[in-house]
């Protein structure tokens, strides 16, 4: 199970070498010349370790769609995208609206082994948007859930988004909007703007997002309470972020990384790998939210892993699927639009894709800082290659990525979870505690 | 060329050869005989997953005139089966050995999608696909202002300096983009003309001016004004409050007609409500080329099957457009 | 790639005198004749024929384009060809003494080409083939009427017709 591990020469954020020594679950020692006998040695010169990674917004598909993605084969995709703990959402079959259902997939999490598995519960019963769903049994099971979202739609009716962010203020709970006004995007299918307007498909305006977010600060101010905003995707939704927050109105805003890194001009050929709600949006809009990013208006860098079988893709544009599978490609797009761009550094990638994400769900055990006597969650990433994403970069069940044949920078190399090296030279293990 | 799949990627040389050829294709349905051996042997497939009997008869004519085996296909594209229709009715043609496929879906990008799939080796014509593109109606349209106003000296002659006035539903007609784009290429000046729901919110990067008053349009003298089809079902979703208001601001009424300068022509891709967005004044009048429009169909057609089938083609799947 | 003349400017007027000679001769006249031409050279050679013929016979003869692209049996083989157009003289080809005409008769299919496009037009009494050049090579039964030059040539080379309108010279050349 979880070994005693020395790393060697490994860059801390990206700064000073070190050597960091595991054990038992835990960061023993940090120094340098460390040995251990017996001890695994992993050679980490030249790698950049970093907290394991922390997804705030994940779809795990189980129960319910384990023909697109199980727990198991989600969290090795976690894994082999550096991620150590991943929270899923509950848009499964039966939607994760009671405590039963989170149990479950909280037990399912923990069998695999790969990523802690923190589920998030429905705000309203089957996501219908009626009535709250028992948001305190969540709370108080096993599986501890603080974030709540029926994400995949919005809670579009204000006096049940109120009572929503007041009930859950009992448990230091969190309600995680998925802003899109229902009424002014029925049968939406990308951006509404000027490629929209040639393709003849009907849009998706940046207001439906940026409206329920001025609504939601609003009531979130009214009532006291802290709101999480989805994939934020619009210029027009960092504006009204960063005015809550001057105002010091309690919210946080994460992104993905697609929307940090491709527009609209690419659903030009009509590929359905490019089709995803928010849609892809302009080049103002990419620029806005990456600069929202490393400005700290938008607090954390969220996957929003969507798995979808083929034949949901290999369509005609109107009939596919919403989503892009994102967990192993994530730290490498975030690499290219926000390091590479000299927009961040390797210690803010540390704070919005493992500290903040840990912190706004309130997730223990993760997001904690390379530190003697911190949880033992690491990854050691190879920033100085490069290399085109491939199938066999996807650990999934799903291969719907738009980053297929794309040059993208760095390498996940290792992943410890807990102590357990669930990557290893780049290659998830297959069995772990064997 | 390879497959026809809009106009917004036709190039003003191959647009005018298109012209250019159905000339000759008309000439020879004046003929005694009017079949042609040319594409004997070949297999066109008719495959509409909208209904529309006008336009599937007249590629049907145009293969048939070229003597091609046509076989019509009747396809369902539900949201229920979702992508399973188009994937598996492609892989079904390829393996029927259709040498073009038409297609009509209701789907933007269907088309596009069929052509760049892999999933077929045939040539590609979009026969009308969502509100996106339906490139053979502009051809035909511009063929039919063309000879209107060049008559047997058409040969040869693009559109440069005709003012063209598109009105109706803008935003969810494919008929008008795939306009914009080939008057544009050829030369004309584009008006379009529409309440202000009905334009998309970016149609100010397009190459036409865009004016909500078809009175004031008019008053310029245009040398077409086409006229296309609204919906009514658009009065549910509030883009126009009543039929009444619509033709009252937006119909061409026996008084708009008559304004017209002598030697315009009134422009319809059918079907017409007529006394709704087109008065029977002026469909039926001799400024009307609404019948015309449908003979011409069928030349247009048979010379984009003709450029499509005819010569050697690489038979490579998928691929470049 | 040596191109060697083969006939020159006089040689081709003389050629097409003679020609027109023959086609009154067999017609007995110049009734009924009509002069088609297959696009692009044969059009320019039925209009010179049919200028001589007139001048010859005091009486007018009408010349005209049939274009064979549509009925060509070979299209799949080579890049897509634009038809030309097709232009029947007022008369019409009833009845007539259709005479095509075409600058290089090779493997003949083109002028089965041109019999199918006739027969779509109308019906012609008779149908004679008159050719500046015939290079051999025939892989049909086609047999010309009326020959300005036998050419025999090898396959490989290639035969050039250049007329005055079409290409401002006069000559037809054979080069390897």
């Amino acid at each position: 199970m979880s070994e005693t591990l020395v790393i060697t020469g490994a860059q801390l954020l990206g700064a000073e070498s070190a050597d960091i020594i595991v054990e038992n679950g835990v960061i023993s020692e940090i120094g340098s010349g460390l040995t251990r006998a017996g001890a695994r040695v992993i050679d980490a010169a030249g790698l950049v370790a970093l907290p394991g990674l922390v997804d705030l917004h994940t779809h795990l598909r189980e129960p319910g769609y384990e023909a697109s993605e199980t727990i198991l084969t989600g969290t090795r995709a976690a894994a082999a995208g550096g991620f150590t703990a991943v929270f899923a959402m509950p848009n499964t079959s039966p939607v994760a609206d009671t405590a039963g259902v989170v149990e479950q997939e909280l037990a399912l999490g923990e069998a695999a082994g790969y990523a802690t598995v923190q589920p998030i519960g429905a705000v309203t019963v089957g996501q219908k948007g009626e009535r709250l769903a028992e948001l305190g049994a969540m709370a108080t099971s096993r599986a501890q859930v603080r974030v709540f979202s029926d994400d995949g739609f919005c809670v579009f009716d204000p006096l049940i988004m109120r009572r929503a962010l007041e009930y859950v203020k009992s448990f230091d709970g969190v309600i995680a909007q998925h802003a899109q006004d229902p009424r002014l995007t029925e049968g939406a299918q990308m951006n509404e703007g000027s490629v929209s307007a040639e393709l003849g498909l009907a849009g998706w305006p940046a207001v439906a997002e940026e409206s329920i977010i001025a609504r939601d600060v609003l009531l979130a101010e009214h009532v006291g309470s802290r709101l999480h905003v989805c994939h934020l995707s619009t210029a027009g939704s960092v504006d009204i972020i960063r005015w809550a927050k001057k105002r010091g109105i309690n919210v946080t805003a994460e992104v993905t990384p697609h929307h940090l890194l491709l527009t609209d001009e690419l659903v030009r050929g009509y590929d359905a790998r490019y089709k995803v709600n928010p849609p892809l949006r302009r080049q103002e809009d990419v620029l806005a939210v990456r600069e929202g990013l490393a400005d700290g208006t938008i607090d954390i860098v969220a996957t929003d892993h969507a798995p979808h079988p083929s034949e949901h893709k290999a369509c005609e544009w109107q009939a596919a699927a919403n989503g892009m599978v994102g967990l192993e490609s994530a730290l490498r797009v975030v690499h290219q639009s926000m390091v590479q761009t000299g927009l961040i550094g390797w210690a803010d990638v540390a704070r919005v894709m493992s500290a903040a994400p840990a912190r706004i769900g309130r997730l223990a055990g993760h997001g904690t800082p390379l530190e003697v006597g911190q949880p033992a969650q690491l990854a050691l990433y190879d920033a100085s290659i490069a290399g085109v994403f491939t199938e066999s970069d996807l650990h999934g069940r799903s291969v719907n990525s738009p980053y297929l044949g794309r040059d993208l920078p760095g390498r996940v190399q290792f992943t410890v979870h807990g102590g357990v090296v669930t990557v290893a030279d780049g290659a998830v293990v297959a069995e772990l505690g064997a | 060329m390879r497959h026809l799949l809009d106009t917004k990627n036709l190039d003003r040389a191959t647009a005018l050869r298109i012209l250019d050829v159905a000339e000759d294709m008309a000439d020879t349905q004046s003929r005694e005989v009017k079949k042609l051996p040319t594409l004997r042997g070949k297999t066109v497939v008719n495959l509409f997953f909208e209904d529309s009997t006008r336009t599937r008869i007249s590629f049907e004519a145009a293969a048939k005139r070229l003597s091609a085996d046509v076989i019509n296909f009747a396809a369902k594209g539900s949201s229920v089966s979702k992508g399973e229709s188009l994937k598996d009715t492609a892989q079904t043609l390829e393996a029927i050995g259709a040498d073009a496929v038409v297609v009509r879906h209701p789907s933007s990008g269907a088309p596009q999608t069929l052509a760049t799939s892999g999933w077929i080796s045939a040539g590609v014509v979009n026969a009308g696909d969502g509100t996106h593109e339906h490139p053979t109606q502009a051809l035909l349209d511009a063929y039919t202002i063309r000879k209107r106003r060049f008559g047997a000296d058409s040969r040869g002659r693009d559109l440069s300096g005709i003012r063209v006035v598109i009105v109706g539903d803008v935003l969810h007609s494919r008929v008008a983009r795939s306009n914009v784009w080939l008057l544009s290429t050829l030369g004309a000046e584009v008006t379009l003309v529409s309440p202000p729901t009905l334009v998309p919110q970016n149609v100010s990067l397009w190459p036409a001016k865009v004016v909500y008053d078809l009175d004031q349009a008019l008053a310029d003298g245009p040398d077409a004004v086409m006229m296309l089809r609204i919906q009514l079902e658009r009065m549910n979703a509030a883009y126009f409050p009543t039929e009444r208001e619509y033709s009252r601001r937006w119909g061409l009424d026996a008084l708009r007609v008559a304004g017209l300068p002598d030697g315009s022509i009134v422009m319809h891709p059918g079907p017409m409500n007529r006394g709704l967005e087109i008065s029977s004044e002026a469909a039926d009048s001799a400024r009307s080329t609404v019948l015309e429009q449908v003979t011409n169909g069928v030349s247009i057609r048979m010379a984009v099957l003709y450029l499509l089938l005819a010569g050697e083609r690489d038979n490579e799947r998928g691929g470049d457009l | 790639m040596s191109a060697r003349t083969v006939l020159h400017h006089a040689d081709i007027s003389r050629a097409l005198t003679r020609i027109a000679h023959e086609i009154l001769e067999s017609n007995r006249g110049a009734e009924d004749l009509v002069l088609l031409g297959i696009p692009t050279r044969g059009v320019t050679l039925a209009r010179r024929l049919a200028l001589v013929i007139s001048e010859i016979a005091q009486t007018p003869v009408p010349s005209g384009a049939l274009d064979v692209t549509l009925f060509r049996d070979d299209l799949s083989k080579h890049p897509t060809r634009s038809p030309h157009p097709t232009e029947i003289p007022a008369g019409g080809i009833d009845g007539k003494t259709v005479v095509l005409v075409d600058d290089v008769l090779f493997s003949g299919r083109s002028i089965r080409a041109a019999l199918d496009a006739l027969q779509s037009i109308g019906r012609p009494s008779i149908v004679r083939l008159a050719i500046l050049i015939d290079r051999g090579h025939r892989e049909l039964p086609i047999r010309p009427d009326f020959i300005g030059k036998n050419i025999p040539s090898s396959r490989q080379e290639r035969v050039n017709v250049r007329l005055i309108e079409n290409d401002g010279a006069e000559e037809v050349t054979i080069e390897a």
